[in-house]
């Protein structure tokens, strides 16, 4: 995250300029992919860690890398699974089963390109960001559904059509708390979206909280995640939908699952808790470092919600499917509307935040 | 009334806030888990582990080929052929002890009136090839004497409760 120009100035020395501007994007992609995956093997070793602490365990610690213990244990980890046979089962589909892998990953990574990791940047500042969002993370779906019928096994089925209706019960609440935040900021353009916000207690999270609340735990039930991992479901269906993949194939479902905890925890500081915006912007003077908006921001409100991913696994048990179901369905998409209401009247009346609103 | 308040409890979240925070503590509690190789956790001296024949101070096995830690054995792991040997006793020509069927109850050790067999607190042993789980009278001797001292240091501090 710095000027980009001397790396152009570096490129535009081997490939004519036409093919400057393909070259840097393929660059910063490459950039942010690798880093989201090295945060995402940090963070499979950081939920065995936390797990482990959680349970009165020390965690993997016989790996070392950097005098860490344990810091090698996902690296390791990698060359195991690098190291294993791909099995395609005889009955599967195996034009599906060798696609659904991607279509799971290549949308969870490819939400990055329109979140603004430091003050006014994202590789792609589109305005209709939050429909690319929302677009995106749907499509994740597919790679999980086609996985599930592409092995041609009643388990991964049966993983695949839970996470199905899942997912489309979800997606609603998730869509009408995005709602709230478009009504609190007025634009679809995330960066937009962070600039509406102002101040630690000016931030969507103090007028939205039911919105917030609704946001993160339809975000859980998104990635799978336990409480609401039926589509998993270890104890019930085996693994669900990824039963029937082995080695790299089974990695890149895992990759994705990580990489959309990620996103999700990235989503919700973007949007409920100010992004790269400073907590003491407004209380200090604007010259104070600490004020300054920045990615050091950013971090460590991402790194939070990604503990409380970690934290919710090790704290409940798996909801049972028809209560995740019924919460999804006959509690969070009511609370939403309800407080889109009250959202609505609040911009009506010009309270609070939307007092300058015209 | 009652049900008002579950329901707002429910709303808040109230218990699981709560879960959270239990879990929350525990994860800054002291960890159980000790690093198995490097730390270890207290042995009793009476820990059943591997087996061993011991003999007395002069040399002489102390096995005298009575069989009963043969009849006791629940799990029939041990097989005994005597006969007489060269200066007039009876002693053991074939005392074999199959560890996979062996199931550490020390029964042996219980019935035996001379005190040969013993279990020791060796826990750390393995098994490279097929067969070696039969521990033969030549090996059990061998582990006899090379943890004699342990064995009778075990056994002594032990005595008082015998």
């Amino acid at each position: 995250m710095w000027d980009w120009t001397p790396i152009r100035d570096w490129l535009s020395g081997y490939i004519t300029p036409y093919w400057t501007f393909p070259a840097l994007t393929v660059v910063q992609a490459l950039i942010v992919m690798i880093g989201i995956i090295l945060v995402m093997a940090v963070y499979t070793l950081a939920e065995r860690k936390v797990i482990g602490w959680m349970q009165l365990r020390r965690g993997p610690n016989r790996v070392n890398l950097f005098w860490i213990p344990g810091l090698g244990q996902p690296f390791a980890d990698v060359v195991k699974l690098i190291f294993k046979e791909i099995l395609i089962p005889a009955d599967a589909n195996g034009f599906l089963f060798r696609v659904a892998p991607f279509l799971a990953l290549v949308p969870a990574l490819g939400i990055w390109a329109v979140i603004p990791l430091r003050p006014e940047h994202a590789f792609a500042n589109i305005d209709a960001g939050l429909l690319y969002v929302l677009a995106l993370t749907s499509m994740g779906v597919y790679g999980i559904i086609l996985a599930g019928w592409a092995a041609n096994s009643k388990y991964a089925f049966l993983g695949a059509m839970r996470s199905a209706a899942q997912i489309v019960a979800y997606e609603i609440a998730m869509g009408f708390a995005m709602v709230g935040v478009l009504m609190a900021s007025g634009s679809l353009n995330i960066g937009e979206i962070i600039h509406a916000q102002r101040g630690l207690f000016g931030w969507n999270w103090t007028w939205l909280f039911p919105l917030f609340i609704v946001y993160f735990i339809s975000g859980v039930a998104e990635t799978n995640r336990a409480p609401f991992d039926v589509a998993e479901g270890e104890s019930e269906i085996v693994a669900g939908f990824h039963i029937d993949y082995s080695g790299m194939a089974f990695a890149l479902f895992f990759i994705a699952e990580y990489v959309n905890m990620i996103l999700i925890s990235a989503l919700t500081s973007i949007f409920f808790f100010g992004g790269w915006l400073s907590p003491f912007d407004g209380w200090l003077s604007s010259d104070s470092w600490l004020a300054q908006p920045s990615f050091f921001w950013l971090a460590p409100k991402v790194f939070f919600f990604m503990f409380v991913f970690l934290w919710f696994r090790a704290t409940f048990p798996r909801y049972r499917y028809d209560q995740i179901m019924r919460l999804g369905w006959k509690a969070l998409i009511p609370v939403t509307l309800i407080w889109l209401l009250v959202e609505g009247i609040m911009v009506y009346s010009h309270v609070g935040p939307w007092k300058g609103h015209p | 009334m009652q049900g008002i308040r579950s329901f707002i409890k429910t709303f808040l979240l109230w218990e699981l806030l709560q879960g959270l925070w239990v879990t929350l503590k525990s994860m800054f509690q002291t960890k159980i888990t000790l690093n198995y190789p490097e730390e270890k956790t207290p042995q009793s001296n009476r820990f059943r582990g591997l087996h061993a024949l011991r003999r007395y101070p002069n040399g002489e096995e102390r096995c005298i080929a009575c069989k009963l830690c043969e009849a006791v054995c629940p799990a029939l792991a041990i097989t005994i052929e005597s006969d007489v040997a060269s200066d007039g006793t009876r002693r053991t020509t074939r005392y074999d002890i199959d560890l996979f069927k062996c199931i550490y109850c020390g029964f042996c050790e219980e019935a035996c009136p001379v005190d040969a067999i013993v279990e020791t607190r060796l826990h750390e042993y393995h098994m490279e090839k097929r067969g070696e789980n039969i521990m033969s009278k030549d090996k059990l001797l061998g582990i006899g004497e090379r943890y004699e001292a342990m064995i009778a240091a075990d056994r002594a501090a032990d005595a008082r409760y015998r």
